[in-house]
């Protein structure tokens, strides 16, 4: 029996793409699968620990316990579409490298996407505030140390580039 | 001058790809292979009676599916046992798919192929499987009993019984002014990477070669392995690890089933394939560690130093013993720590459960060692009324002892001598880090205030850079550019940055220049693998040769064209110059020289061509030496090198709700000198959060039929940034290994050892309550202020 599929439009990181995938395709696989967006990681498949976090109109969802046909009609803003319109550097990206906050790098997409949203709702964290914004991403490697230092600094440097 | 970038904090350059997500994973290779889906036993003990794929082969989409009955020749055989030891008497292995019997819940019994994950899941619910169930053997006390067997064949379910002393135990036991016995358990957890286990390949008909990626710690194991499992010669079969999701001791063990059947899959199928371990697999079919009960006998003077050390332990491998008794062969080595103890005896028993199988996990049964020790040291101070720090410093080995040689057998079957450490001074350190003489004061306020405080104390000593060897490639291309190829691999410990930091140091180029790259077997196809904290000592140390070698050649190739001595040269910024002229050469431009040829194919290239250089009466090779400006060398040291360390953790509990709160947490460490200090720290971070994690939340919860009830984030406790401590105070020390020409020791492992051990140190001391046991949680420790109040006859 062929699997019944559906014809989709899905933004990405401000460029539309056209798929067909059976219903049940989750969007993380159609982001890494589908588009070559293979920037989004899957680390549980169950939406604890956040390592598939995308942003859908600029709120963190987890891409794992989202459908592809369910993402039509929003703008998904991975990894991949955080740095700069001149190829530099995104403020989170820039600041989890000054800060060593990554080592392994597979959590990292999704806690970078993470806090992407919560500079934008948070612009000046305390670190007990950028310890919040981070609660719900899993790390295996830094002990969150350096993540905790890096929101602090991504804030610092969103705030120097506001006029960007 | 170039400046020195060893022991600086150089920013890695891996960074940038991982950030932008542009990293490579191996899931992430291969986008148009097929994909595998295993069916894995839902019993922890059953005979196969029948397997029925019929329903299968008919599912579109769907383009093979295989059981036992498909395998042929080697992949027939049982998985390879990797490290035989004499003592492993009863090794056993699993089957790439089962054979008649599963032994644990999650062994791998049939796979699917197909069109994706998907298809190939829907798939493994058609094959239907017979079971003969049989009874489960769980935990160390039923396997022990061994009323039941995990295998007809072993008797008692003991793999192994293994003994090692130094001097006669029983009698310093037996002569010492005081004795205490002690239980001591420490409970399953798992490395748990956030990435799985994965695997692509590739088979090449027209040029009859395999292309394999693995998210491994050994690409050059994983080689041999697929190469012999499969029939192929092993110049026919690349192995290649990409970026790695982190591996902390789990993807050393290898070949996984996946790891032969995926390559076969590719071969037979023609298309390349590709396997990726989703969580619950990870949780039930890698593997785990940790798990073993301790006796201790020890006797000791009235200082509090220990005369006679007795340790009897069992240490639960698991289904199957593919990487032999490294775990417990540690734990009876490395439980000393830094102390000497007058006559040590140790004796385990490495037990069959039907469980996931056992193979290091970060710290690899030193933190089990360290517990068992340290809690022993608390033991003997809190007998004699005596400081905790005191009792150990009594027992230290002193500085001028070195090198200092147990009179035992360590993991790599060489003697555990230690080579460096300052024991003493390092205690200094912690205690003023922690503020452990301010303690009973800070105690004392905490109480005016209706709070319950404790501090805990804990030192190892780690071996490090474990041999046989690693190598190391520099080649310097005409660009001046330096391409560095070592053959362990990397799963996050910024190996890219460190070893560019050497070889930018040593040659006198820019650090940017430098690329390096690791775990791919067509660079560099001799090496072992990346465990016991060795890459920065093995690698490290071959990389630096191998970039001296190059450098060697380039100032002799250099000499000649500048009509210079040697002596008088330097190289900075990747120029070679004569030292107080004006007169240099690019090493891009020594590279060209190094190379003669016929053919000129650039600008740069026309100075090397017969006519423009060379004696016309000489070979254009000389005797023994090479075209291309390259070194190669190779590391091998006599025995590991010894790091070593103390933590000091100070926690509050509740007195309600017996909730753990870490105030303060703070590591003295030894690594000798560093590389790359932000690296050595992040190292020490991630250690900590998992000794936390192992001390207070982490644990595999089987049921007593084998089923692993929280196979899952929701349920196995990792450590948010919630769980961990908002600040970890770090202090170094530097004792310089004599073994190696940096000067360096392994720093991966050390930051998770003592966890539990400070932890236990820490919750006694508050609660003035005995901790025998780790993990402990809150309801744990309740039960335990319970007892201790019926005990003491009060109302609970």
């Amino acid at each position: 029996m062929t699997e019944k599929t559906h014809e989709l439009r899905l933004t990405v990181n401000g460029v539309t793409h056209e798929l067909t995938v059976p219903a049940r395709r989750l969007l993380s696989d159609a982001l890494r699968h589908d588009l070559g967006l293979t920037g989004t990681h899957v680390g549980c498949e169950h939406g604890v620990c956040g390592a598939c976090t995308v942003l859908v109109d600029g709120k963190p969802m987890r891409s794992c316990l989202m459908f592809a046909v369910s993402a039509v009609d929003v703008e998904i803003t991975t990894v991949e579409g955080l740095a700069h319109q001149d190829g530099s550097l995104g403020p989170v990206q820039q600041a989890f490298r000054e800060c060593h906050g990554l080592q392994c790098g597979f959590c990292t997409p999704g806690f970078l996407t993470t806090i992407t949203a919560g500079i934008e709702e948070n612009p000046d964290p305390t670190e007990d505030e950028a310890r919040d914004m981070i609660a719900g991403n899993l790390c295996r490697c830094t002990g969150y140390q350096n993540i905790v230092k890096a929101v602090c600094r991504a804030a610092e440097l969103k705030a120097q580039g506001a006029d960007r | 001058m170039t400046t020195k970038l060893m022991g600086t904090k150089v920013q890695r350059v891996e960074d940038d790809r991982l950030v932008r997500g542009t990293g490579r994973y191996v899931d992430d290779v291969a986008p148009d292979a097929l994909h595998v889906a295993v069916l894995r036993s839902p019993h922890a003990h059953a005979r196969i009676l029948s397997i029925d794929v019929e329903a299968v082969l008919d599912i579109e989409g769907v383009h093979a599916v295989w059981t036992y009955e498909d395998l042929d020749g080697a992949m027939a055989e049982p998985l390879p046992l990797l490290i035989p030891h004499p003592t492993l008497t009863h090794g056993r292995t699993q089957y790439a798919l089962a054979k008649d019997e599963v032994n644990y819940v999650g062994e791998a019994i049939a796979m699917v192929v197909a069109d994706n994950r998907y298809l190939a899941e829907d798939a493994l619910a058609s094959i239907v499987v017979d079971y003969e169930l049989l009874p489960a053997v769980v935990g160390i006390e039923t396997a022990r009993a061994a009323e039941r067997l995990v295998h007809d064949d072993v008797p008692g379910n003991v793999a192994a019984r293994m003994e090692q002393s130094n001097g006669d135990a029983a009698a310093a036991i037996a002569a010492a002014p005081h004795t205490l016995s002690l239980d001591l358990a420490i409970e399953r957890s798992a490395c748990m990477p956030m990435e799985g286990r994965g695997v692509v390949a590739k088979w090449d008909a027209d040029n009859g070669r395999l292309q394999v990626w693995s998210s491994t710690q050994t690409s050059t194991g994983v080689r041999a392995a697929v190469a012999a499992k499969l029939g192929l010669d092993l110049l026919k079969v690349d192995v290649i690890t990409p970026d790695v999701g982190g591996g902390f001791g789990v993807k050393i063990n290898h070949p996984w089933p996946e790891e032969v059947l995926v390559p076969l899959a590719a071969m037979r199928l023609g298309r390349p394939v590709k396997f990726t371990e989703d969580r619950r697999e990870h949780f039930i079919s890698s593997a785990h560690e940790r798990a073993q009960l301790h006796h201790v006998e020890v006797g000791f003077d009235d200082d509090g130093r220990v005369l006679g050390l007795d340790v009897r332990f069992w240490h639960d491998h698991g289904a199957y013993t593919p990487y032999g008794l490294i775990v417990p062969i540690i734990t009876s080595t490395q439980l000393l720590g830094p102390y000497k103890p007058g006559a040590y005896h140790v004796q385990f028993d490495s037990l069959y459960t039907n469980t996931v199988i056992v193979t290091p996990y970060r710290g690899a049964g030193r933190p089990q060692g360290c517990f068992v020790m340290e809690r022993t040291m608390d033991a003997i101070a809190a007998s004699l009324g005596k400081d905790r720090a005191e009792v150990r410093a009594v027992n230290f080995i002193q500085p001028d002892e070195f090198p200092y040689d147990h009179g035992l057998i360590f993991q790599d079957g060489r003697e555990l001598e230690y080579d460096s450490g300052d024991y003493p001074a390092m205690l200094t350190k912690i205690k003023d880090l922690v503020g452990w003489d301010e303690f009973e004061q800070f105690r004392a306020e905490m109480a005016g205030q209706g709070r319950r405080v404790g501090i805990g104390l804990a030192c190892y000593v780690e071996g490090t850079g474990v041999g046989p060897y690693e190598g190391a490639h520099v080649h310097i291309e005409t660009s001046g550019k330096v391409k560095v190829a070592t053959g362990l691999t990397s799963q996050g410990q910024g190996h890219q940055t460190a070893f560019a930091q050497i070889v930018a140091d040593e040659l006198g180029v820019r650090f940017e220049d430098v690329e390096v790259t690791t775990g791919d077997t067509r660079r560099m196809p001799y090496a072992v693998g990346t465990f016991a904290s060795r890459a920065a000592v093995m690698s490290g140390s071959a990389i630096h040769k191998a970039a001296k070698k190059a450098k060697e050649k380039a100032l002799r190739i250099a000499a000649e064209a500048l009509e210079a001595d040697v002596e008088d040269l330097e190289i900075a910024d990747g120029v070679v110059s004569v030292r107080g002229t004006d007169a240099s050469i690019p090493l891009g431009t020594v590279a060209v020289l190094s190379n003669p040829l016929r053919y000129a194919f650039d600008e740069a290239s026309k100075a090397a061509t017969q006519f423009s250089v060379g004696d016309p009466g000489k070979p254009p090779v000389a005797e023994g030496d090479e075209p291309g400006l390259e070194g190669k060398d190779f590391y091998s040291p006599p025995r590991s090198t010894f790091a070593s360390g103390m933590h000091a953790v100070i926690v509050e509990t509740d007195p309600d709700t017996c909730e753990i709160k870490i105030l303060k947490y703070a590591v003295v460490h030894d690594c000798g000198h560093l590389i790359n200090p932000m690296i050595v720290e992040g190292q020490i971070h991630g250690g900590v959060a998992q000794g936390v994690g192992g001390a207070l939340y982490e644990r595999m919860a089987y049921d007593e039929s084998g089923q692993l009830l929280n196979a899952s984030f929701m349920d196995f406790l990792m450590p948010y940034v919630t769980e961990v401590p908002t600040s970890i105070d770090i202090d170094h020390l530097e004792t310089p290994s004599p073994l190696n020409p940096l000067g360096i020791k392994g720093a991966g492992e050390a930051g998770v050892i003592p966890g539990s051990a400070a932890f236990a140190a820490a919750i006694e001391d508050a609660e003035r309550l005995s901790i025998t046991a780790m993990p402990i949680s809150p309801s744990e420790l309740f039960a335990l202020r319970q007892a201790a109040s019926t005990n003491a006859g009060e109302t609970p």
